[in-house]
């Protein structure tokens, strides 16, 4: 493992930093400390947020001092060396390309100077890991889309974009668990309810897991629409051995 | 069992301690901007530690109890009269069927905190009864008061056992020293900027709210830039923006964040801070963590001891 640094955040808070980069080595590893956090189930923890490069964590200095965080961690990290690596899980989330639900994806083709169909697969045709989740609940900062088919955001945001929304805006891809203002280009939607505060996972996924995007027809969006809406709808998960195909790296 | 919202003031919201442990997922923590004056209100009408209750900013709302109830309020002096008679923020009192209530301009402090006894009627979602006004959750249809509105409460109050309290309230008055602790990101700034940042006066702009407060000042100098790969933000957490100027971040603050972090607010400094508007001034001072998690835990115990 990497140096890391023991950032205080003021004194409910402290940062756990593995360098200033984006890789999914560095990733991996605030993910391991992030379960491994869970799985000590201290008391005093009140919130662990993982991102691309490090790991927050939030505690009641009634129960801990800062200096035993650390102290607790640094011993954490020494035995986290030759520990696992996380599991891979990978969820299924079905997405209607072009049409209504993708608006920008004729746009995408000049831009791109690709066919709309080579566009899909290419977008489809990958499992991105999800580096983090931020910025709105569920919004998952994705690594991993394929160079060819990068699009500049839209001079002009959008004042609404519906939950659900599928885009990919500069580098990157992503989708809109909630209605928001924003400027990526729109490829297509994914019927699920990916946000539901009322269910016990509000989110599906977490922070180092993979979305692949599973391209489905019009009919198809909106029998799995009706499915997500009566609550019947239970989320695909692929097992680990099929990250390997998919191609994880960045 | 309600009352009636007639005016709702400038932002009127319902919030409690906060929702927490879902930051990783994206949703802030939100909850009141002063926490010691919100405990406070609950204490005095009677409530456990943690109920949710109304916070006003700047300019209160008018309302009309449709039921009896005791109400305890708290924070920020709004100039406010039950039925035309002043009441003070730090005391308890009844109130029948039928009383207004109107509240003014904040005088003294930025919020105040009304709770009844029992609670507000709305549902607990994810653990906590806290308005996330970005995400349209939580309080009263996850968002703010507004005319009409009618807001039911949970119990049924007897106010025939009611016996006044009075708690003291203390708010800022003139420049305020806020403390804070170095880092995470302190590295990014050049020791001049470090002592323009300890050193100046600077000023809470128009352009604050309940995510956070811009402060206009001396330009604090960055070694390159302040821009960041985005990691996790707390409630205290100060930023330095790409044009040189500081961003306290508040309750409603973003999760994450990718403006370096030259110093946080310690904990026991946030409810004087939650009370400041714009206009007025505040300096930054470094303590030490040993102080800060000891001045923290005397904060919990003094909110302990009010109920």
């Amino acid at each position: 493992m990497s140096e890391v640094h023991y950032l205080a955040s003021g004194d409910t808070a402290l940062t756990v930093d593995f360098g200033n980069i984006i890789s999914e080595t560095i990733n991996q590893q605030v993910m391991a400390l992030r379960d491994e956090i869970t799985k000590q189930n201290w008391n005093g923890i009140v919130a662990t947020v993982p991102t691309f490069r490090s790991l927050f964590i939030q505690y009641d200095p009634c129960v801990l001092s800062h200096e035993e965080l650390c102290r607790r961690l640094e011993t954490l990290h020494l035995t986290l060396n030759t520990k696992h690596l996380p599991v891979h899980r990978i969820i299924e989330i079905p997405v209607c390309y072009g049409a209504r639900f993708g608006p920008d994806l004729r746009d995408g083709e000049k831009l791109t100077g690709l066919s709309a169909d080579e566009i899909i697969a290419l977008h489809s045709g990958h499992n991105y890991r999800i580096y983090m989740l931020g910025f709105l609940p569920g919004f998952p900062y994705l690594g991993g889309l394929d160079e060819r088919i990068c699009m500049p955001r839209l001079a002009t945001p959008r004042t609404r974009i519906p939950a659900g929304s599928v885009g990919i805006g500069g580098s990157q891809t992503g989708i809109y668990p909630v209605d928001s203002p924003g400027g990526w280009r729109l490829i297509g939607a994914t019927p699920l309810t990916l946000y539901d505060p009322s269910r016990e996972h509000p989110i599906p996924y977490k922070s180092g897991d993979y979305i692949r995007f599973v391209p489905v027809d019009i009919s198809d969006y909106y029998d799995i629409r009706r499915e997500a809406e009566r609550g019947a709808y239970s989320f695909r998960f692929l097992d680990a051995s099929a990250v390997s195909e998919g191609g994880d790296t960045l | 069992m309600s009352m009636k919202i007639r005016f709702p003031g400038a932002l009127t919201t319902i919030q409690d301690a906060g929702r927490f442990g879902f930051q990783h997922m994206g949703v802030s923590p939100s909850g009141a901007m002063d926490i010691l004056s919100m405990e406070q209100a609950n204490a005095l009408a009677g409530n456990p530690q943690g109920e949710e209750v109304l916070e006003f900013t700047l300019a209160g709302p008018m309302l009309t109890f449709t039921r009896d109830t005791i109400v305890g309020l708290s924070g920020a002096d709004m100039d406010m009269k039950l039925n035309g008679t002043p009441v003070s923020p730090g005391t308890s009192f009844p109130v029948h069927a039928g009383d207004e209530l109107i509240s003014g301009f904040a005088r003294r402090g930025c919020r105040a905190y009304l709770s009844v006894q029992g609670g507000f009627d709305v549902p607990v979602i994810m653990g906590s009864r806290s308005t996330n006004l970005k995400c349209g959750l939580g309080g009263f249809h996850g968002r703010a008061l507004q005319a009409g509105d009618e807001l039911p409460f949970r119990k049924e109050a007897d106010i025939s056992s009611f016996t006044p309290r009075a708690l003291p309230v203390s708010m800022p008055e003139g420049e305020l020293v806020i403390h804070v602790i170095p880092g995470p990101q302190d590295d990014y700034f050049t020791g001049k900027g470090n002592q323009t940042f300890y050193k100046e006066t600077y000023k809470i702009t128009e352009n604050s709210d309940r995510m956070g407060y811009r402060l206009a000042g001396p330009l604090v100098e960055s070694q390159a830039g302040v821009d960041i790969i985005s990691d996790g933000i707390v409630f205290g957490s100060v930023q330095i923006t790409p044009d040189g100027m500081p961003i306290i971040m508040m309750a409603d603050h973003q999760t994450t964040g990718g403006y370096a972090k030259i110093a946080t607010v310690i904990s026991s400094d946030l409810p004087l801070l939650g009370q400041l508007k714009p206009g007025d001034s505040l300096r930054f001072e470094k303590i030490s963590m040993e102080k800060a998690q000891e001045s923290y835990r005397n904060m919990i115990k003094q909110i302990r001891e009010m109920f």
